[in-house]
């Protein structure tokens, strides 16, 4: 865990690549998921979110 | 290969000659990709961010009046429109199954196929018939199929259940039809995760299995050890592939159900496909397809970076 944050201050690819995907599919799942409007109506921002910083993180550094 | 180089240099016409000769390797290169290059911007490119700006505005196909830019307002539409919401309910029900169905047959149906057995190559090419055929062929026979007075479908449900044969319909039934369209999916379809499935298990070596004997290792075992891990980077594939097809599924589902009873099978390819050419609200519909395009580049470049992974083991 503690890796995982230093990877993140330290910008590293690997730890956010995590965190973009958790997003991707927290959204996706929002999306299709049949229970609450709300969570629908916030899925796009969510998942376009992840996808973006994705897109972005996956120029950053490769972890020691 | 001289004589061919030589050949080539002798019918090239002197003045191309002397303007080639001049270019640096670098410039010939360019010259080579630039055409796919702007194939690529003029097909993919441009259409795309063509569609993000009609997104963005109230623009009609087929109205002749001026465009008024409308910010958010479509994907605020969209985005809190329950229709849609069913629609979105409806695609990952179809996706979910379907991806489930055809992993879990498509698997065992690879593990089947590879043993060494009378017959095999026969019995590969028939299994493999269904994915060669039209979705439009398969869409119509299966309603024949599916029709409750004299549809095969349901006096074999009939057989092995004891139901009587007209007392269900699977294409009219709002409970019935969902499933109705993930079975002929799974049917059209497996083939084609058997035959990546068929591809991983035939580029296993022996000798790992001949190690695994060697060490007493049992049947089960070798399956779990061996068999899956080396199966998985393929079946992965198979998913990814089946997965962002059956996110787009239209054709089919069209010609079996055209989105009903009611829109219980109305898939979001079908449902886009009615706001933009049937109601023609263009701009709607192109933010509509943004939602979509966005959500299924960001599932695939998670799974891109998933299989990366496992292939790297």
């Amino acid at each position: 865990m503690k890796r995982f944050f230093s990877g993140l201050a330290r910008l590293r690819r690997g730890p956010w690549e995590m965190v973009a995907s958790i997003l991707i599919g927290v959204g996706v799942v929002m999306l299709m998921q049949p229970y609450l409007l709300w969570l629908y109506t916030y899925s796009f921002i969510v998942t376009l979110v992840g996808t973006v910083m994705f897109i972005i993180v996956s120029h950053f550094p490769e972890d020691d | 290969m001289a004589n061919l180089a030589e050949s080539a240099a002798r019918a090239t016409p002197p003045s191309v000659a002397r303007r080639v000769r001049g270019l640096s390797d670098r410039a010939i290169a360019w010259i080579f990709v630039a055409p796919t290059i702007f194939l690529l911007l003029a097909v993919n490119i441009f259409p795309l961010i063509w569609t993000i700006r009609l997104s963005f505005t109230n623009f009609r196909a087929n109205r002749n009046r001026e465009v008024e830019w409308v910010g958010l307002r479509n994907y605020e539409r969209i985005l809190t429109d329950s229709d849609i919401w069913l629609t979105m309910q409806a695609t990952a029900h179809f996706l979910i199954w379907t991806i489930v169905f055809q992993v879990l047959i498509g698997f065992t149906l690879a593990w089947l196929i590879n043993k060494n057995f009378r017959g095999n190559d026969f019995l590969t090419t028939m299994i493999v018939l269904p994915m060669m055929l039209s979705p439009a062929v398969v869409g119509n026979f299966w309603t024949f199929l599916y029709q409750p007075q004299i549809g095969l479908f349901n006096y074999i449900v009939s057989f092995f259940t004891g139901v009587d044969p007209s007392s269900f319909e699977m294409i009219g039934s709002v409970n019935l039809a969902p499933w109705a369209i993930v079975i002929v999916d799974t049917w059209m379809w497996t083939p084609f995760v058997m035959l990546i499935c068929l591809a991983g298990l035939r580029s296993i070596p022996e000798y790992i299995y001949e190690a695994a004997e060697i060490d007493r290792a049992s049947k089960w075992r070798q399956f779990w050890t061996i068999t899956i891990p080396m199966v998985l980077p393929f079946l992965m594939l198979a998913v990814l592939f089946r997965g962002i097809e059956n996110f787009k599924m239209f054709d089919l589902v069209v010609l079996l159900t055209g989105g009903g009873p009611g829109s219980t099978t109305e898939l979001t390819s079908i449902n886009l496909k009615r706001e933009a050419f049937e109601k023609w609200r263009t701009g709607y519909a192109s933010a509509y397809a943004i939602i979509l395009f966005v959500t299924v580049f960001g599932l695939a470049s998670i799974y891109v970076k998933a299989l990366n992974k496992v292939k790297e083991r």
